[in-house]
């Protein structure tokens, strides 16, 4: 069994409002260097798989199907652990 | 003219389109469920309701995009049928690909339920073609993700059908109520046949709701449709 995550995040050049509404947060509590917030998805995963290969393939196949929208988002892979 | 609503789980307006069909334009009119499948002639207008397909999990109209019935419209949409996707139904257009871009939650993060205007930017389609070139309508709109996005290569002007605007018709971004690209309210395929809009004309078609607005997009399509029959040899 394989734990995986997936991180989905806006494109750069696409304004992403709760990123943006975040950051002013930020800078009212006095975190001044915060230039810019992004906010996106993980997504956890929990799947029977031959290899860790099989598993980054399936995974990406999934993302450019159906869990990530290429037009606005890109995906990527942090993660692929062997669970019991 | 035989019209089809389709019904996914989540769809809240799939009756308020039935029933504009139906009963106020008297038309041949029927549901179809979104495990089903229709040949690709059985319907002359394909509607795509608005509404939360799927709960709006994972994107609005991610999921519903892989429904079966969706198979059956884009073999429609190649042979020419009509398509109106409506809120829900515009965002399960452009997941599946039968429109360009996509839509994003709103540019202020809240859910807007208001009348807005739109503007009519291009009158040359079977869904606009009994409205004036500019003409303003009013019609409601009620979405969290309207925010229409699309890289500028992906998307000609003309495609561009309806552009939020004030109620003189100018096209400002005071008047652009969720940040939409180009104030873009919806846009139709480089064939024609596929109309994605966030506004709701199904819910302002009687008086006894206020606003008729909304008639004129239906007329437009019924007015196309009696021209195409009179003109056009199948």
């Amino acid at each position: 069994m394989y734990r995986v995550r997936v991180q989905i995040l806006p494109k750069e050049g696409v304004f992403d409002p709760q990123g943006y509404t975040v950051r002013g947060a930020l800078e009212k509590l006095g975190f001044d260097g915060v230039k810019e917030v992004r906010l996106g998805k993980l997504i956890e995963i929990l799947m029977e798989a031959e290899d860790e290969s099989h598993v980054r393939s399936l995974v990406s196949a999934m993302c450019d199907r159906l869990l990530a929208n290429p037009i606005v988002e890109t995906y990527q892979l942090l993660d692929v652990e062997e669970v019991p | 003219m035989r019209c089809a609503v389709v019904v996914f789980p989540g769809s809240n307006c799939d009756r308020d389109a039935y029933h504009v069909l139906k009963n106020v334009f008297c038309l041949d009119s029927h549901y179809v469920f979104h495990e089903e499948s229709f040949s690709p002639d059985e319907f002359d207008l394909i509607v795509l309701p608005g509404g939360f397909s799927f709960g709006d999990y994972l994107r609005a109209g991610a999921i519903a995009r892989f429904s079966p019935v969706m198979e059956s419209v884009r073999r429609a949409a190649e042979l020419g049928k009509f398509v109106l996707g409506i809120c829900n139904g515009f965002q399960i257009l452009t997941e599946s690909g039968l429109l360009p871009g996509a839509l994003l939650r709103n540019r202020n993060l809240k859910f807007i339920c208001r009348d807005v205007y739109v503007r009519v930017t291009n009158n040359r389609t079977a869904f606009t073609c009994s409205l004036q070139l500019g003409e303003v309508l009013r019609l409601p709109i009620a979405h969290g993700e309207g925010r229409y996005f699309v890289p500028w290569d992906q998307l000609k002007v003309e495609q561009i059908v309806f552009q939020y605007c004030d109620e003189h018709g100018n096209v400002t971004d005071e008047a652009n109520p969720n940040g939409s690209i180009l104030n873009v309210a919806g846009i139709i395929n480089e064939r024609g046949n596929v109309l994605g809009m966030m506004p709701h004309p199904e819910r302002c078609c009687e008086e006894i709701l206020g606003n008729t607005d909304g008639r004129k997009i239906f007329e437009s399509l019924i007015a196309y449709f009696s021209w195409r029959k009179e003109h056009v040899a199948d």
